[in-house]
């Protein structure tokens, strides 16, 4: 890739931080651009247990699966084409983890997100950046786009905004702003006054932003398929001033159309901090009148005020135009993008008929019903749970002495319920859609020395005396005498006439 | 979440704990204390609690964040305790007026008074790669006049003072070049290490026994480093305060709206410009609310203009709805005297990620519950916006305009951003 270039069709990045959404969004962009590979190698989530996991995404109306790490050493080793990474950070985190970037290898470019980053702390990186030939784009900033090529994050949102401001297609104009949601807001006015954007990077509102408009520009003066230059400065600090420079001493010689906001503040309470950390003047040279004049003394074409500036736009694309140095190309229909199946139903364009039909619980209402009965009356009412049975079962609010049979059975058995293999077996099987005779065998064939296992034996005993033709005396005999052991299957281990079950009483004195 | 003025009390406390670990020569008296109309009150014991006013001589003034004191015959000096006291009972609740600002004086900063000969000027600036040191022997308040001769010396960002050849950069101080150039590379460890943004020590003096004292002090702080700092001024238990400048009063709106943008990771900004404002905006992000505020101005009703303001990052529907209703109640508890019309500009750009219908269903919401206010204070609504879920964030707009009679006008992304401001404007307000 050339050094003016720090993404084209093929550049991978890492994402820092689980974050589904922009993820989606830039793959979402991919597909309509016709990328032949995801723009997004892997991701990195820091407090997972595993080094590795997996992350399932939409490419189209295919699911794909993005690897995640728990290291960003680990991804770059599995990755190491991947070299732009876009991270998601807190203000807390993001020094450690771009300086761990912009030391790798393989990464070239930091994106950083996060907003509130400690000044010293965005001097460092930007010192290492610059040691080490790298770039950073942020803090506090939404990202930036190569139009048709690779997007960061959630820059240029919703799928809809990029068919809109033709951003799935390059066109001739290099933009650079200091605000993130005003870069979006000039991709769609350029794209309505011109061939559309071929780069749009938002810096970031911090008073130390990682790279500069000047930085920016650059570049794009040196990219051939970039003809005209747009910028936003903003009130504070002096970067506009380096694009004085660059206008005087002809390192920009594109035209330039550029406006810096902030102009209301000489009548505005001194000291007013806009919404931009780095939005203030300290000394008359950091207003923005200053700098649009001195930006319009050297050549740069600078508006009266924003409300002009999209035609300001229009006349220099006009002019280029007519000088021959556009160079048209054929529009192409972007394919679509399958809506989400919550987006569409939210939307009212999708139906699906349920899989399950319950005709017995409800909770969609704001209180849960069986059979129709509220769960706040049952607990208000200190409902038995004999009666929840009936409910659940019956769908009907049983008899007094049917609910009261039902808790001296479910109390006298609590011990057993269904937590046994054979029933469970039986009621897996059933679950699973088989018939009555298969549910059955299932449960029968789990029969082993831990379940059931007397009456297996029993089997077993008497089909041999019975092979062996003896008579009842021998049979006795032989298991007193050989098998050492009790005739399996009669009588119970501990229970006798003698010694009565005493469940079995309770159940019939309540009859 | 930017550099943040502090109080020099809070300044020099902060300076006088942290300079030892550089420069232990650095032998402060410790001897500071504000007096406040609360503490003048009760003087006998603010006296206990500082036995050196009572035998030292005293300087006093203002600690406001306003220079000039001297001008404005708001210091005294070489005083004893009665004169102090009968200063503060003349200055504190007292109204002054700084430039172009009222205020009242409620803080007056007292320190030992030490006689001495010659004033210093030193002060610490950070521009992109480099911090640098600005000095002069012609210090107070004839250093603006001697700008020319003060020194600048940059330190580039990797450098360690320590290793760095002060000395040659600096002109000869004589007998005090032994303590002055370690208190600089003390004082400049400091500014980096507490995340200092701008330190300006003007004057500072240097008595004949070498012990450095620094007179009048103004600093700022980077305040979005304050987790890195929980041990000096960043203790969330007893953060150091960043004060507002005097005459600067946040109005319980403001505070309302500073209090909400605290506790959430979306961003919310409210500042009153004119109570009594014709128009009035709610704009969503950082640099569109600079552009509508800039475009008011440049078409010329910068005198009319009630507020400046932001919205973003996605707040909830909740958090937008009492921004929204904070607006509204300043807008249309008070119709205009003159009965002229008022506007509420809702604008923006298109959005990347701020969801516009979920905003807008709190905007929305909010005018509904005022559409009586609005109607009686004669307000008209002009709505721009784009971004994720447009259409129907501004079919809800344009919905409860009908429902109530409010009128509001609504453009979306193919009207130029800040059009609807001239829309708005040059339609109904004729200059």
């Amino acid at each position: 890739m050339e050094s003016y270039k720090l993404f084209n069709k093929n550049t991978q990045a890492i994402i820092y931080g689980f974050q589904t959404r922009p993820v989606q969004r830039m793959l979402d962009f991919d597909f309509v651009c016709k990328r032949k590979k995801p723009s997004v190698a892997a991701i990195i989530r820091p407090t997972q247990t595993t080094a590795i996991d997996y992350h399932k995404v939409f490419w189209g109306n295919k699911e794909i699966v993005i690897p995640i790490y728990k290291t960003l050493a680990l991804a770059t080793k599995k990755h190491p084409i991947a070299d732009v990474m876009i991270n998601f950070s807190s203000f807390r985190s993001s020094y450690p983890t771009s300086k761990e970037a912009l030391e790798s290898d393989t990464i070239r470019t930091v994106v950083i997100i996060a907003e509130g980053i400690p000044e010293r702390q965005s001097r460092d990186l930007i010192r290492i950046a610059r040691e080490r030939s790298k770039f950073i784009i942020g803090p506090a900033t939404v990202g930036g786009i190569v139009a048709g090529n690779f997007k960061i994050g959630n820059t240029a949102g919703t799928l809809e905004n990029i068919i809109l401001s033709k951003l799935y297609r390059p066109g001739s104009i290099g933009f650079v702003s200091k605000s993130g949601g005003m870069s979006n807001e000039m991709n769609f006015m350029i794209s309505q006054c011109t061939d559309g954007i071929y780069e749009g990077i938002a810096i970031g509102g911090d008073r130390y932003p990682g790279s500069r408009l000047i930085d920016h520009l650059l570049r794009y003066e040196t990219n051939p398929k970039i003809k005209m230059l747009v910028a936003l400065g903003e009130i504070g600090g002096t970067d506009e001033y380096a694009i004085v420079e660059a206008l005087k001493n002809g390192s920009i010689k594109k035209p330039l159309v550029i406006w810096v906001t902030g102009t209301a503040a000489k009548i505005l309470p001194q000291g007013l901090q806009f919404g931009h950390a780095g939005a203030m003047a300290g000394s008359e040279k950091e207003t923005a009148d200053a700098k649009n004049q001195a930006l319009r003394e050297a050549g740069a074409i600078v508006p009266d005020s924003y409300e002009d500036l999209d035609k300001k736009i229009k006349e220099t694309f006009e002019k280029l135009k007519k000088e021959g140095k556009i160079v048209p190309f054929d529009e192409f229909e972007p394919p679509k993008v399958p809506m989400d199946f919550s987006e569409a139903q939210r939307l009212g364009l999708v139906r699906r008929p349920t899989n399950v039909i319950v005709t017995i619980s409800d909770d969609r209402g704001d209180v849960p019903t069986f059979a129709g009965v509220g769960l706040d009356k049952i607990i208000r009412e200190n409902k038995s749970i004999g009666y929840v049975i009936g409910l659940l079962w019956f769908k009907r609010e049983l008899p007094e002495f049917a609910q009261q049979f039902i808790e001296i059975v479910i109390k006298l058995t609590a011990d057993h319920g269904p937590a046994v293999s054979g029933a469970h077996n039986a009621i897996i099987t059933a679950r699973a859609g088989k018939d009555l005779m298969s549910s059955l065998a299932s449960g029968i064939l789990t029969i082993g020395p831990r379940f059931g296992g007397a009456i297996s034996n029993a089997a077993k005993y008497f089909r041999e005396a019975l092979q062996k033709r003896m008579s009842p005396l021998e049979f006795i005999n032989y298991m007193k005498n050989t098998a050492k052991i009790n005739i399996p299957g009669i009588g119970h281990r501990i229970k006798s006439v003698q010694n009565p079950d005493v469940r079995v009483q309770l159940l019939k004195e309540f009859l | 979440m930017a550099q943040k003025n502090i109080y020099e009390y809070d300044a020099k406390k902060l300076i006088a704990s942290q300079l030892p670990n550089y420069f232990p020569e650095f032998n402060y008296h410790e001897k500071l204390a504000v007096i406040t109309p609360e503490k003048l009150a009760n003087f006998d014991r603010f006296v206990a609690e500082n036995p050196w006013l009572k035998t030292d001589k005293l300087v006093a003034k203002p600690d406001q964040l306003f220079g000039k004191r001297g001008k404005a015959n708001l210091i005294l000096l070489d005083a004893n305790l009665e004169q102090l006291k009968k200063f503060a009972e003349e200055k504190l609740d007292q109204q002054i007026i700084i430039g172009n600002v009222k205020g009242v004086l409620n803080r007056l900063l007292i320190e030992p008074y030490i006689p001495h000969e010659a004033e210093y000027y030193i002060s610490i600036t950070s521009d992109r790669y480099n911090d640098i040191i600005h000095f002069s022997f012609e210090g107070g308040i004839f250093v603006e006049e001697n700008w020319d001769k003060v020194i600048h010396i940059s330190i580039p960002f990797e450098k360690n003072i320590e290793s760095f050849d002060l000395e040659t950069k600096l002109p000869n101080l004589g007998k005090f070049n032994d303590v002055l150039i370690p208190f600089i590379k003390g004082l400049f460890q400091v500014y980096c290490a507490q995340d200092f943004a701008f330190l300006e020590i003007n004057p500072f003096a240097i008595t004949e026994d070498k012990k450095i004292v620094p007179l009048d002090l103004k600093a700022r702080l980077d305040d979005t480093a304050a987790f890195l700092h929980m041990d000096t001024w960043g203790n969330p238990n007893n953060p150091i305060e960043f004060p507002i400048g005097i005459g600067q009063k946040l109005a319980k709106e403001e505070a309302l709206i500073k209090d909400l943008d605290e506790k959430t990771g979306a961003s919310l900004k409210f500042q009153i410009l004119n109570r009594d404002g014709q128009i009035w905006t709610m704009v969503a992000g950082g640099g569109a609310s600079v552009v509508y505020t800039d475009t008011i101005v440049d078409l010329g009703y910068g005198d009319d203009l009630g507020n400046y303001g932001e919205y973003s990052g996605n707040p909830s529907r909740e958090h937008t709805e009492i921004y929204a209703q904070n607006i509204i109640d300043l807008i249309s508890t008070n119709p205009d005297p003159q009965g002229r019309e008022k506007y509420l500009i809702i604008g923006g750009g298109i959005a990347n990620f701020t969801d516009v219908k979920a905003t807008f269903t709190g905007i929305v919401s909010a005018i509904r519950k005022s559409a009586n206010k609005l109607k009686n204070a004669k307000v008209k609504i002009f709505v721009r916006r784009g971004g994720p879920n447009e259409k129907q964030g501004l079919e809800l707009m344009k919905q409860v305009g009908k429902e109530t009679g409010v009128p509001i006008e609504v453009y979306d992304r193919y009207t130029h951003m800040t059009r609807v401001v001239s829309i708005a404007l040059n339609k109904n307000l004729k200059r």
